[in-house]
């Protein structure tokens, strides 16, 4: 028994830090890229330049230029800006609010975990663009509205993550042994079950990241997220579509864009879980 | 020709040796005993005989079975061997069978994997093993989970699955260790007898010399890795050569610990239960149908006086768990109050409940799941100090602890390290430790020695005694083991079904129990005496 685990483990860690090892190269490519753009971009972003406009990739033009004669590259870089700081700042809201709940649900079990799930439910059966309309329509579009329509939907997907991972912990004698000790829900909480889960969170993150990145760029592409002049991946697909066949690389670059940082936070998400897991046996 | 004939086998993992020079037969019908502590090699060699050694293992010497080499097969060709011609049992059915897979199937797969029948015959063949292991179809449909079944019900499906290809020869190991004292007996005389009827050989490895001492034709002792006795088990049992041996059997009786004669209790009790009721809701059947209830423990009423120690027996089911954790009020009670030092203790509110906290301490059977697996020792010990009015420097903390792991003879250094860097037993002494803390007056004991091997039940056992006489801890102690009650107890309380059928002094419990239930589960706990006589 004991040795066919071990073998298993062995191969499976191979796996699993090949896709830690590749998705630590494309969310650090992103994620540099990004703040690079802060500081630094070939062209500035937003400038128009109507008589260099649709222009093939080239030295000058890495990625080309689109309708507005705007530098693809540049553009590219400054969009990750956007997508990572909505994916970001939505799995902020999401983790913020969906952990503690969760974490309340399995310590206070009862009526309060009804309540916690049932109302999880209830936010899981509206997708991130209805909400996002149902935002926009309130408040206007913007970047904000993204990110409390994605981070809305990112709450149930951690409480429900938290609260699974801590009934477990909950369920082993050490809990029982803090309680003796005097301490209450709150503090075994903070204490025990978040350490202890701590690992399972962060690989959720990652995964929400990435489909952060896929609802942003979803967003933008309808009009609903970041608006212009303000650089998005999401915007510059919808902008070109039209394009596509006689500029491919209007779409291409973006779309790549989407796919590496998708990818990379999948990969560092997979890669996290084979980590962890090795652990949990020993 | 023997069936099986392991000859000065050798086993070294990554330099450090395992095994030295192991050599035992056996014959066709024989069950023979390997018996010895945990960590003694005795596993090791039966997974040397299933070439399933841990990587970085180097294997010398030769293992026959019926005449053919098994130490030179290819991996491929093992695969043959196992479940072919050697059957496994192994200590956890919930581990060893699959979850997804109904009990037929199960059965059914092992002969499927060796290509010996169609699906229909494999299924056929399932059938008959599992009505052979006691699971009749009618009672036990072949669809079942092994989740709808009891410990000892899985055990026989990994029995059923173990013996469905006829192999020549059967490698238990610890097959009813994780079982209770009655289906143990059960299931161990299914084995024995499946065995005997087949004509197979059974190679039987446990740490329980009583149990084996009751079916084994033959007993090989293994210390660190090296045969130091063999022989007939009348022969070796009532004349053990080596003193390993001795201390074996010395443990599989461990000696009393409680004084013969107690001071008059001291009224009030420090703990007293009066008709604790306590309900687990059950899934309700239908959307509209009532929620229905599981009464786990029924008007339970028990005292328990400074210095005292209390048993509490049963099977698993039997209450026993729930009861503690009311009477520790982890849990609220449906009916009935507990009351501790003579102050309101379940009816009382958590916040009235703090100051009373340190008077009572608990130890856990799991020596896994008792520790954050994050947590050093220190901070593990240490942390019913949070009971204390004053929070203690860190200083103060550090030698508090040291001090602790000293009172149980662990090393001040032990305090830095993680609670899985440490043996079974040892995490039992760190767990005794954190339950010291706080110098409780009474400690209760949740099947504290029941995953430890026989020597390191009696060491445990030993200091449990020497703390409560040097400290005057009373125990509460809740085990299946009448050995560890016998040790530990002053008075005795039979817990069946979620009352409790019998009390009495520990040895008028014992020697003659008045109630049929006490009567069988004596009966079924294996014993020296009964082979030896």
């Amino acid at each position: 028994m004991t040795v066919m685990i071990t073998l298993e483990a062995t191969a499976d860690g191979s796996r699993h830090s090949k896709a830690l090892a590749a998705g630590l190269f494309l969310t650090g490519l992103v994620v540099a890229t990004a703040l690079l753009s802060l500081a630094w971009t070939p062209y500035d972003p937003t400038a128009i330049n109507v008589a260099g406009r649709m222009a093939a990739p080239s030295a000058t033009h890495w990625f080309g230029t689109d309708a507005y004669g705007r530098d693809v590259f540049s553009h590219v870089l400054a969009g990750g800006r956007s997508a990572l700081g909505v994916a970001l700042a939505a799995v902020g809201v999401g983790a913020g609010f969906g952990v503690p709940l969760g974490l309340l649900a399995a310590g206070r079990r009862g009526w309060v975990e009804e309540v916690a799930m049932r109302g999880s439910d209830v936010v899981f059966a509206f997708p991130a663009l209805i909400t996002a309309v149902l935002i926009a329509a309130l408040c206007g579009p913007g970047a904000v509205d993204a990110i409390a329509a994605i981070g809305l939907f990112n709450i149930p997907v951690f409480a429900k993550v938290a609260r699974g991972a801590a009934l477990g912990v909950w369920a082993r004698d050490y809990t029982l042994a803090a309680r003796l000790a005097g301490k209450g829900g709150g503090r075994i909480s903070a204490e025990h079950v978040l350490p202890n889960i701590a690992g399972l969170l962060l690989v959720q993150a990652a995964i929400q990241l990435s489909l952060g990145i896929v609802a942003d760029a979803g967003l933008s592409f309808v009009g609903l997220g970041t608006q212009a002049p303000q650089p998005s991946w999401g915007r510059m697909l919808a902008d070109s579509q039209t394009l596509a066949g006689q500029a491919p690389w209007l779409v291409l670059f973006p779309g790549l864009a989407v796919v590496a940082a998708v990818l990379g936070f999948n990969l560092l998400g997979e890669g996290l879980r084979g980590r962890l897991a090795p652990k949990r046996g020993a | 020709m023997a069936l099986l004939d392991i000859r000065d086998v050798s086993l070294t993992i990554d330099g450090r040796t395992i095994l030295s020079a192991v050599s035992l037969t056996v014959e066709p019908g024989q069950i023979v005993a390997l018996v010895g502590a945990s960590g003694s090699g005795k596993s090791m060699t039966a997974l040397a005989v299933l070439g399933l050694t841990p990587p970085g293992a180097r294997t010398r010497g030769s293992i026959r079975l019926d005449g053919r080499e098994l130490t030179t097969l290819t991996e491929r060709q093992m695969n043959a061997v196992r479940g072919r011609d050697v059957g496994l049992v192994f200590q956890e059915p919930m581990t060893a069978l699959n979850p997804v897979l109904s009990i037929g199937s199960q059965v059914a797969e092992t002969v499927r994997v060796h290509g010996m029948a169609s699906r229909a015959e494999a299924a056929r063949i399932a059938d008959t093993m599992l009505t052979r292991v006691g699971l009749p179809a009618d009672r036990f449909p072949r669809s079942r989970r092994p989740h709808e079944l009891s410990g000892g019900q899985r055990q026989r499906v990994a029995i059923a699955a173990a013996l469905a290809l006829k192999p020549k020869l059967l490698i238990a190991d610890e097959p009813t260790t994780a079982l209770d004292v009655t289906t143990q007996a059960r299931v161990l005389g299914l084995l024995v007898d499946l065995v005997r009827q087949d004509g197979l050989g059974l190679l039987l490895i446990s740490h329980d010399l009583a149990l084996v001492s009751r079916v084994a034709d033959r007993v090989v002792v293994v210390h660190e890795g090296a045969v130091v006795e063999a022989g007939d088990p009348a022969t070796v049992f009532a004349a053990p050569a080596h003193p390993y041996t001795r201390r074996l059997l010395a443990a599989t009786q461990p000696a009393r610990q409680r004084p013969d004669v107690l001071p008059a209790p001291v009224q009030p009790p420090l703990l007293a239960a009066e008709g604790i009721v306590r309900d687990y809701p059950l899934p309700r059947a239908g959307w509209w149908s009532r929620p229905a209830h599981l009464r786990a423990v029924d008007q339970v009423s028990l005292a328990v006086h400074r210095g005292e120690s209390v048993g509490i027996v049963g099977e698993s089911g039997s209450g026993k768990s729930t009861l503690l954790r009311t009477l520790l009020a982890a849990d609220a009670p449906q009916a009935g109050a507990v009351r501790l030092l003579d102050r309101p203790w379940s009816a009382a509110g958590e916040a009235a409940r703090r100051p009373l906290r340190r008077h009572v301490q608990m130890v856990f059977q799991d020596p896994v799941g008792s520790f954050d697996p994050r947590w050093r020792v220190e901070r593990v010990v240490a942390e019913p100090l949070a009971l204390l009015d004053a929070p203690l420097p860190p200083a103060l903390r550090r030698a508090r602890v040291e001090e602790l792991l000293a009172q149980v003879g662990l090393a001040p250094a032990d305090a830095d390290r993680h609670p899985h860097e440490f043996s079974g037993g040892q995490r039992q002494r760190i767990a005794i430790a954190r339950a010291l803390a706080v110098q409780p007056d009474l400690i209760a004991l949740d099947e504290a020695t029941s995953a430890l091997d026989v020597l390191t039940r009696a060491q445990i056992l030993d200091l449990l005694g020497s703390l409560s006489r040097r400290l005057g801890l009373a125990y509460l102690v809740v085990s299946h083991d009448l050995a560890v009650v016998r040790a530990l107890t002053d008075r005795l309380l039979v817990m069946r079904d979620g009352r409790i059928v019998e009390e009495g002094p520990t040895a008028q419990v014992l020697s003659q129990p008045r109630h049929p239930y006490t009567a069988s589960l004596l009966a079924a706990t294996p014993t020296l005496a009964t082979q030896v006589a």
